[in-house]
């Protein structure tokens, strides 16, 4: 039964994931993650300080449940189906090792940066929020982000999405080749 | 009963971005130092997939349940939005090790510390749509 426990291999994955915006264009929707954190802002009456969050946010309230439903299906896989381990290329292990990163090939996501004792750090907090803080602002001023644009996007070939796909990974590598080695040492 | 499709089609998605581990830090940076081809295969045969259904979508002109027409519209004209809020967004899911959809998955995957993130996420949405007349489009 270990089977149950081994990571899906990209073959399955990448299909899974057209199939996901397939059922949703058939559905009527359109398969994009980052609306969710406007819809959110737009619920908490974020609509009283900028007209953006101002829309009937209940029509969006779809997009939410597959939201919510993303999160039972993360419960469910970390509990029942997953070892919670990632296996890495062993060089990229020790590229991690250099920035103080041991975690590599034992846990899902880095403790050192993770756990919660983790949190006890100012800088790892600054990490967590200022990752995510680019990540929304750049997904509503990109008008999307890796669902919408480098999935739905670039499938009806849309140049716009090619764009901003191109500027996600222009950030990524910038990020990891040359902001990390300044962050981790 | 479509609260309850919508809500199976997430735990789908859901299982699915924690199982390929593309909701996992790691395979992130694996991803940007171009350490191996998982993340790559996995954009790119659901992108291959995707361009395939789309053109069928267009060629046979499918509609969606209920006859409406497929949310297929094209996107808006312009370079700066996608150039600048793209590279913008590229640095936060490699810092991060996460996009939107697996920081829903991460937080019930049980990691608190995502919860960081996450707020991180919603003030950046907040403060786009304060200053967004002000930003090149």
């Amino acid at each position: 039964m270990n089977w149950i426990y081994d990571p899906w291999p990209w073959y399955i994955a990448g299909p899974l994931i057209s199939l996901t915006m397939f059922i949703l264009l058939y559905a009527g929707k359109q398969f994009g993650m980052s609306s969710n954190l406007r819809t959110l802002c737009s619920v908490s009456g974020a609509g009283k300080a900028a007209d953006f969050f101002k829309f009937n946010w209940k029509k969006e309230r779809w997009n939410l449940t597959v939201m919510v439903g993303a999160i039972i299906g993360g419960f469910i896989a970390s509990q029942y189906l997953s070892n919670n381990t990632v296996e890495i290329a062993p060089d990229v292990i020790s590229k991690l090792n250099v920035y103080g990163i041991n975690s590599a090939g034992e846990a899902y996501l880095p403790t050192e940066l993770f756990s919660l004792e983790a949190l006890s750090s100012l800088r790892n907090i600054a990490i967590l929020l200022m990752g995510g803080f680019l990540v929304g602002f750049g997904a509503r001023y990109a008008g999307g982000c890796t669902s919408g644009h480098a999935i739905s996007g670039l499938s009806n070939l849309q140049l716009p999405s090619l764009i901003a796909v191109i500027g996600f990974f222009a950030g990524g590598l910038l990020m990891i080749h040359f902001i990390f080695p300044l962050i981790f040492t | 009963m479509k609260t309850l499709v919508y809500l199976v089609i997430g735990t789908f998605f859901g299982i699915l971005m924690y199982k390929s581990e593309a909701a996992s830090w790691f395979r992130i940076f694996e991803m940007f130092e171009f350490g191996a081809f998982h993340m790559y295969g996995i954009i790119g045969s659901a992108l291959v997939l995707g361009i395939v259904g789309v053109q069928l979508i267009k060629r046979f002109n499918i509609k969606a349940i209920g006859g409406q027409e497929m949310q297929l519209k094209p996107k808006n004209k312009s370079i700066a939005r996608y150039a600048i809020g793209g590279l913008l967004f590229g640095l936060g899911w490699a810092l991060a090790g996460a996009c939107p959809g697996p920081m829903y998955v991460l937080a019930g995957a049980g990691y608190v510390s995502i919860l960081v993130v996450i707020f991180g996420a919603l003030l950046g949405t907040f403060v786009y749509g304060l200053i967004k007349d002000k930003l090149p489009h």
